[in-house]
């Protein structure tokens, strides 16, 4: 008896295991259904037509499967000798434009609301360079990049998908975002808002969202989806959602930021350094910013991207090595850092990239002198 | 004689005769699919697990623009029209191609046209890494050097598909025996008649777009270049102007395939052949109107959205009308499931599933959610996989007695058959999920989230990598040791090749034409 019992216990509870396994499975096969009334008006059109399909193949390969048992060599040896019907092929012409009707028109209801991005109540532009997010509130003074987060293991749940400095949104409120790029087309997604846009050199796309305010507190990830050269899987998109009184107090915290930061930038840009200093600071703003595309080791992946060891510019004048990391060099993929560098990581990144690998040269590069430059620019 | 013809290299080098070239074709299809198929299975190996195990994010990259450019312009284009050189000249009583040297030049044009592309891999900088849709300004200004020989290589194989298509327009317009009315003509060659009306019409659209990008490149032009008034996105536009009908002149071929197979083994007649030939038309017809919905993330106005989404799900129609004549020619015949009737069976229900997805794409309000993700991939591989490839290889299985007068082992090919379906679903069912589940595609290294789909789908490919071994190793042994094959080696099997001629076909054939009435 305490047996039989043990087992039908012992069974039950697999069966619970397996059948919350199989609904959590189920829930992970499909897609989520996201936070904002345009997400779910997606979800819901997206098992709208997966249900549709169900039913249409349920027919069809339902009459297939028939005809394999009933309609083979071995139980029809005689074939019917039809081969058109104007009816029937009249009628399967007709029915699937019904349906076809029935599904396109809540589509095109959503579509139209996707489309307006009329009437928000804030904006933000989101440029999209390789490989990196850069976001821009436009009714405050906030603007800072968004990198991956390259210091977490494979087994970390946010692997690829956490980034230095996320986007910041407040619940209720309709946010659009100008989505555009610098150098290739990068594309913009977070999938549990359903905003998916591209981000294109030289042109603005609009996009908007709204997400209700249960939602404070949520962080929201997403991926760029549009190959955008070689670390496209390496660009995360990271939005935190905040209340509105959070989010007060976060453009709050972010303008006094700002204000220490220049203040700091300017002290030390005021500083003289030694060459231990700024090549420290240099190291670690190298394998942050450049070793992307110039490697740690300075050899580049040529003839795409050049290697700093024994380059002309590296080991020439300091002058056109401060030109090209301060202005870039346009048509190719090497930005201009001159705004997205403090003059000090500026000095330091150059002072590294002259002396690193065996380049040697002894020369400092002072952040006077890249103020110097600019000033002169 | 009729069965002479010259031997040694030179045979194969000067010859006119389509069978030979349609042979060439067909081997170089061959070729061509190991070696993509090779690259798609350092992607799968790469995407076995996350976390960079085996290649470098820019060689990645290489993988994936090499592997789609070598399967579409490579193996599938050139196995299409492999079978409609072996084909349409028997099937519409016509002693060879209407420009046999035209002939031969389309093909020896391709060898070097891909030892061109493939020759890139092992230049500075690597191959193209910009995908197989090449979006400027990624292919221009951002493209490595190779991309020039990649834009010469593309012009080489324009080149030989305008010239494959004239010669199936200029044949089966002028060719056809006495009595072979176009409403007479097996849908084979319908079908293809078709897809080379699609080819004349795109195939320069596509050296247009590459002459774009080498003047951009390289002659100060900015057709796709904003900073010069140009527009990225016009490229995309022209880009998919081609490519939305070179994805119908991928699958066309396949419909009149399986359009064969499908009454032969069901002993019955192609139910609503009219209608068929209408709807293969219509989808035709409708693919030049619905290239902007590989676009809908690019920030079209919403009159384009709509338009482009309400015409891509009227394709939709005239699709299930083929699928349903399909299900109806089976209806009450006397159905036997050889090897070729196996692969057209799991084409329709395979390439179904994949038009359903289509469907679910063509929305666009979720198309948001599912352009550029996992999602897309299996879509397109669905209709390729069992679609192209499935309808190549059981034509393959149907005519070998007819092309080389021997039989393949039946037991191998449904073996073959088998792994085929359960590898085939193995690896591109699991997509969807982890499509839907928000991976992108196109990235070397992914979120646990995603590690099951992609272990699956990483197992299964390598399971079909093999299953194509086995297919060689089937196909070798029955042409060189097979059972002699009867003229008509399938009972239901109608049209000239079968009826008018005996298997293996002669090396010339219809010299005089035969009589259809
Ligand atoms: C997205 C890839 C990328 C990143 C990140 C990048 N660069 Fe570059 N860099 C390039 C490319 C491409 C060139 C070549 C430009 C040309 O064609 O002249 C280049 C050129 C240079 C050169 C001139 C080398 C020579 O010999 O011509 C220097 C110096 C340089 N970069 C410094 C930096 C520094 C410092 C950083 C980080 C703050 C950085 N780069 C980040 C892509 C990059
Ligand atoms: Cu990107």
């Amino acid at each position: 008896m305490a047996i039989r019992r043990k087992l039908i216990a012992g069974i039950a509870s697999l069966l619970s295991v397996l059948l919350s396994g199989g609904v959590q499975a189920a829930s992970d096969l499909n897609m989520r259904p996201g936070v904002t009334e345009t997400s779910i008006g997606a979800f819901d059109l997206h098992m709208m037509v997966v249900w549709v399909m169900v039913a249409i193949s349920v027919v069809v390969f339902g009459a297939m499967i028939y005809s394999f048992i009933f309609h083979r060599k071995s139980k029809n040896p005689t074939p019917a000798t039809f081969s058109h019907s104007t009816s029937v092929e009249f009628v399967w012409t007709i029915i699937p434009i019904i349906i076809l009707v029935y599904l396109t028109w809540p589509a095109v209801k959503l579509l139209v609301k996707m489309e307006d991005a009329s009437e928000s109540e804030m904006s933000i532009q989101v440029t999209g360079s390789q490989w990196k997010w850069h976001y821009k509130y436009l009714e405050n003074d906030i603007n800072f990049f968004s990198n991956l987060d390259r210091t977490l293991a494979v087994d970390d749940p946010n692997y690829l998908l956490e980034v230095d400095n996320m986007l910041v949104i407040p619940v209720d409120t309709k946010v659009r975002f100008l989505v555009t790029a610098d150098d290739v087309i990068h594309s913009w997604w977070v999938p549990d808002l359903a905003v998916k846009k591209d981000a294109i050199p030289g042109f603005i796309n609009e996009t908007w969202t709204n997400i209700p305010a249960e939602h404070a507190g949520k962080i929201f990830r997403g991926q760029c989806t549009e190959l955008c050269g070689k670390d496209h899987g390496f660009m995360p998109v990271v939005v935190k959602v905040l209340s509105k009184d959070d989010y007060k107090a976060w453009v709050a915290t972010k303008n006094d930021e700002r204000i220490a930061a220049e203040k700091a930038a300017a002290e030390a840009a005021a500083a003289s350094w030694d060459m231990d200093k700024l090549m420290a600071l240099g190291k670690t703003t190298y394998d942050a910013k450049c070793g992307m595309c110039h490697m740690p080791n300075g050899l580049g992946m040529p003839p795409t991207f050049p290697a700093l060891k024994d380059s002309r510019i590296a080991k020439g004048p300091a002058e056109g090595h401060i030109d090209i990391v301060v202005n870039g060099k346009t048509g190719t993929s090497m930005a201009a850092y001159g705004a997205q560098l403090t003059d000090a990581e500026m000095a330091a990144v150059i002072t590294y990239e002259r002396n690193a690998w065996g380049n040697n040269t002894g020369d400092t590069v002072q952040p006077a002198d890249i103020q110097a430059f600019k000033a002169g620019n | 004689m009729s069965d002479h013809h010259p031997t040694g290299f030179t045979r194969w080098l000067y010859t006119t005769n389509h069978k030979d070239i349609g042979s060439m074709y067909l081997w170089f299809s061959f070729v061509m699919f190991l070696i993509g198929g090779a690259m798609a299975m350092v992607i799968r190996a790469e995407l076995y697990q996350p976390g960079l195990q085996f290649v470098e994010p820019n060689f990645f990259n290489q993988m994936t623009t090499m592997h789609g450019l070598i399967m579409v312009f490579g193996a599938v284009m050139p196995s299409m029209v492999g079978l409609a050189n072996w084909l349409i000249p028997m099937q519409v009583g016509a002693p060879d191609m209407a420009l046999p040297r035209m002939n031969n030049w389309s093909f020896w044009i391709l060898p070097f046209a891909f030892t061109l592309l493939l020759s890139s891999l092992f230049m500075d900088g690597g191959a193209p890494n910009f995908g197989w849709t090449f979006y400027a300004p990624l292919s221009t200004t951002y493209g490595p050097p190779s991309t020039d020989f990649f834009i010469l290589g593309v012009h080489m194989m324009g080149i030989s598909s305008i010239m494959g298509a004239i010669n199936v327009i200029v044949t089966v317009f002028n060719m056809r025996a006495p009595g072979m009315t176009l409403m007479k003509m097996p849908l084979f060659v319908w079908t293809w008649l078709i897809t080379a009306f699609l080819l004349i019409m795109v195939m320069p659209v596509l050296a247009g777009t590459v002459t774009m990008m080498l003047t951009d490149r390289h002659f100060g032009t900015a057709f796709f270049d904003a900073a010069g008034g140009g527009d990225p996105v016009m490229f995309q536009h022209i880009f998919w102007f081609f490519g939305h009908p070179e994805v119908y002149i991928m699958i066309l071929p396949a419909f009149g395939v399986v359009s064969e197979i499908i009454p032969a083994f069901s002993r019955k007649k192609l139910f609503g052949y009219s209608s068929m030939v209408y709807a293969t038309a219509s989808i035709a017809l409708l693919s030049f109107i619905v290239w902007a919905h590989h676009m809908f993330a690019v920030g079209m106005p919403l009159a384009g959205e709509l338009f482009f989404m309400i015409a891509t799900m009227l394709i939709a129609v005239p699709t299930g009308v083929k699928v349903f004549n399909w299900v109806a020619t089976m209806w009450q015949g006397s159905l036997t499931f050889e090897t070729p009737m196996l692969f057209s069976i799991a084409f329709v229900i395979l390439f179904t599933i994949g038009g359903f997805s289509g469907v679910m794409l063509a929305m666009a309000p979720v198309d948001f959610q599912y352009h550029d993700t996992y999602f897309v991939v299996a879509h397109f591989h669905y209709v390729l996989f069992p679609g192209a490839i499935f309808g190549t290889t059981a034509a393959v299985y149907y005519w070998l007695p007819k092309w080389t007068g021997k039989m393949y082992n039946e037991t191998s090919g449904k073996i073959h058959f088998w792994l085929s379906m359960i590898f085939v679903n193995l690896t591109f069912f699991p997509m969807h999920f982890s499509g839907l589940a928000g991976m992108p595609r196109r990235i070397p290294d992914y979120n646990m989230m995603f590690a099951d789909f992609n272990m699956w789908a990483s197992i299964g490919a390598f399971g079909l990598g093999l299953t194509q071994i086995y297919f060689l190793i089937t196909l070798v042994i029955a042409i060189r040791s097979g059972k002699k094959a009867e003229d008509k080696q399938w009972e239901g099997a109608t049209g000239l090749e079968w009826d008018a001629l005996p298997s293996p076909a002669p090396y010339h054939t219809f010299s005089t034409p035969p009589k259809v009435d």
